[in-house]
């Protein structure tokens, strides 16, 4: 029986660690404040501001946004790492999800995966030496009439066949989207407190 | 008569730049909106009461009588659009959002305005990417003319619209659960009462409305409660959405009234289109996972909310059929059910956290070729002993983890013995795991 001792002593950030956030990606989260009640309800959207930002959810990154938000670092750590879709250590330039529920499976997910798996060297939860892809996989995606399917980042790959597995990797744009993107701060709105205090309606 | 049936919710569908809100008003959309401005809260209500307008989230609870749970003296309400979809197979609300967009914000201005809400949140989850940036678009176009935020048309209501965006977790789809993950909380359901209704987001009265339910609102507006009323069912009223996915030859999102069967679901050359060359039925979940399983013997179950009780189900779910053909080992449709909810429990109440992962790894156990023919009685027996039924769980999570497992070792036992005897070369392949 060999216990593994752990530091316990050392901070998982330093205090002279570099910041993570900028400015820019603070004032986003800012912007969100007027939203909601508490500050604590803008962890969702912040987590999502900085992993869209950063790539992902940096143990010093769940600090700052704690210090933004008021809360103490543990309660953003516990809630992040509820979600899998917020990543605490670094994921590849591109993301491959591939869906595991029940249609992609019997429509053939699993060769699917399995090609993806050769063609990239990687296994569930790594990440290839270039940085170029990590691979996951996620239930339902809702997109079972069009199964086996799989995110590469944003974009949805429908009705996919191992053979088709090259083509898509290879090709540069495999995560383009076409939809147009809101910069969701374009239209004018009334802040929180006066939407609360607006007069009622009827 | 279903055959002559006339698309509602899904009539925008295939029309160039449905998206676009000038398209959606040049198809008599935003008419139900004004005609409802005009009415009193009140007075909607009752409408929607009256149509027996019944959610389309899963729980069949009728969204009038919801509604009326609100106190009467409350002063602030939210209304939560439950946009969490994450019901394996079930695609509907995807459907709804990313094709007609304008149609869910304008039953969201009506709800909205009938619970005397200001803010609205659509609780989106957090794999809706294109979905997330179509329904954004079209929030933001609905705002700068004028039909969100500060005086709503030009009238005295005001109400504000954000999308809340999930992050990957199925229990947030429960409406508590849903409520603590807005308050950026983990997604963990609350114990009721008190209900959403009276202590909902930031302990202000809450409703929280599946987008389906939602999309539904302006055309009871516009046609009126006894239009709605007389689609489909006594009981099952309304237009609705059914999903068939599956080796079938069209598969995708189909509405009609509720009176149609699954075998017609599968078979209908409108809908289904039957199943593929040499592919046979062998068993189907007609209304999402969760909801257990059918043989191919009993594909004449109505669609409706009531007819699936009678086949061993607990309901009718999300209406999301997939169909599992012959040459499918039961045991990876077992063990892939299990997986399922086993990782997806929030792992607060310890019958569903340890029932659920024990399933899982007794189903995987039977699909790797190392099962006991005691494990199907230990499965059921584990099925029984968590959920809500017996009262032992906080949400409804375990309750549709049992009917799955218990319809496929109670409708498949044979299969299920023989594979489990003809060991040790019954190893199923094809294992997705379930690292998160
Ligand atoms: C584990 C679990 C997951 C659920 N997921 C969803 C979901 O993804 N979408 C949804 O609309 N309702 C879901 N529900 C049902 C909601 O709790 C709630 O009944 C529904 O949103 C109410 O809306 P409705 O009355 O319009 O159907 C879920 C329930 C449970 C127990
Ligand atoms: S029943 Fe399961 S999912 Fe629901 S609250 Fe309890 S542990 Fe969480
Ligand atoms: S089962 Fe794969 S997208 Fe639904």
């Amino acid at each position: 029986m060999a216990w593994k001792a752990i530091d316990r002593n050392t901070p998982v950030v330093g205090a002279d660690a570099e910041p993570a956030l900028s400015e820019a990606v603070r004032e986003k989260i800012r912007s969100f404040f007027d939203r909601y009640e508490t500050k604590r309800a803008v962890l969702l959207p912040a987590l999502h501001v900085v992993q869209d930002a950063l790539g992902h959810v940096s143990w010093q990154a769940m600090v700052e946004v704690a210090a933004l938000l008021e809360l103490p670092p543990s309660d953003v750590i516990d809630t992040a790492s509820f979600y899998t879709q917020y990543w605490t250590h670094p994921k590849g330039r591109k993301v491959i999800t591939v869906c595991r529920s029940l249609t992609c499976e019997v429509m053939g997910g699993p060769a699917v995966l399995a090609e993806i798996k050769k063609q990239l060297g990687i296994g569930e939860h790594e990440t290839t030496p270039d940085g170029n892809y990590s691979l996951m996989t996620e239930e339902c995606l809702a997109g079972c009439d069009h199964g086996p399917c799989m995110l590469i980042n944003e974009k949805m790959h429908k009705c996919v066949k191992p053979a088709d597995v090259a083509k898509i990797l290879a090709d540069p744009d495999n995560d383009r989207i076409d939809s147009e993107r809101s910069d969701l701060f374009d239209a004018p709105r009334m802040t929180g407190d006066a939407a609360r205090k607006a007069p009622p309606p009827g | 008569m279903a055959d002559s049936f006339e698309p509602v919710l899904l009539r925008n569908v295939g029309v160039e730049n449905s998206t676009a809100l000038k398209v959606y008003e040049s198809r008599g959309g935003y008419r139900a909106v004004r005609q409802a401005l005009k009415q009193t809260p009140g007075e909607i209500t009752e409408e929607v009461k009256k149509a027996n307008l019944r959610g389309r989230g899963g729980a069949g609870f009728p969204a009038g009588v919801k509604w009326g749970f609100l106190p009467p003296n409350r002063t602030v309400t939210l209304l939560c659009v439950n946009g969490d979809e994450s019901e394996p197979p079930t695609f509907s609300n995807r459907v709804l959002m990313e094709k007609d967009p304008h149609q869910l914000i304008e039953g969201v201005i009506i709800a909205a305005y009938a619970t005397q809400a200001r803010i609205a949140y659509i609780y989106l989850r957090g794999e809706f990417h294109e979905q997330f940036h179509i329904l954004q678009k079209a929030i933001d176009e609905a705002y700068v003319a004028g039909y969100l935020g500060k005086r709503v048309f030009g009238g005295d209501y005001s109400l504000e619209c954000y999308i809340h965006r999930g992050a990957g977790a199925y229990v947030c789809g429960e409406e508590t659960g849903l409520i603590e993950s807005i308050e950026g909380k983990r997604g963990c359901p609350r114990i009721k009462p008190p209900f959403p209704a009276v202590e909902g987001v930031f302990h202000r009265p809450t409703v929280v409305n599946n987008v389906e339910t939602i999309s539904c609102i302006p055309h009871i507006i516009e046609r009126g409660a006894e239009w709605f009323a007389g689609v489909g069912p006594q009981h099952s009223t309304g237009p609705k959405l059914f999903c068939i996915s599956g080796p079938v030859n069209k598969p995708g999102c189909y509405e009609a009234a509720m009176d149609i069967t699954v075998r017609e679901l599968i078979e209908r050359e409108d809908m289904g289109g039957g199943m593929q060359p040499a592919r046979k039925v062998k068993a189907v979940f007609p209304g999402g996972v969760s909801m257990g399983v059918l043989t191919a013997d009993e594909l004449d179950m109505k669609m409706d909310f009531d007819d699936p009780q009678h086949y061993g189900l607990l309901g009718l779910g999300t209406a999301a059929a997939v169909v599992i053909d012959q040459d499918t080992d039961i045991r990876i449709v077992l063990r892939n059910v299990a997986r399922f909810f086993g990782t997806e429990s929030c792992g607060q109440c310890t019958q569903c956290r340890e029932g659920t992962a024990w399933m899982y790894k007794i189903a995987s156990r039977i699909a790797d070729g190392a099962g006991r023919i005691e494990d199907l009685d230990i499965l059921l027996d584990t099925a029984r002993n968590m959920g809500m039924m017996p009262g032992l769980s906080i949400c409804g999570l375990p309750d549709g983890a049992t009917y799955p497992i218990e319809t496929i070792v109670k409708k498949f036992r044979s299969e299920l013995e023989d594979a489990i005897r003809a060991q040790p070369d019954g190893r199923v392949e094809s294992a997705m795991s379930a690292v998160n």
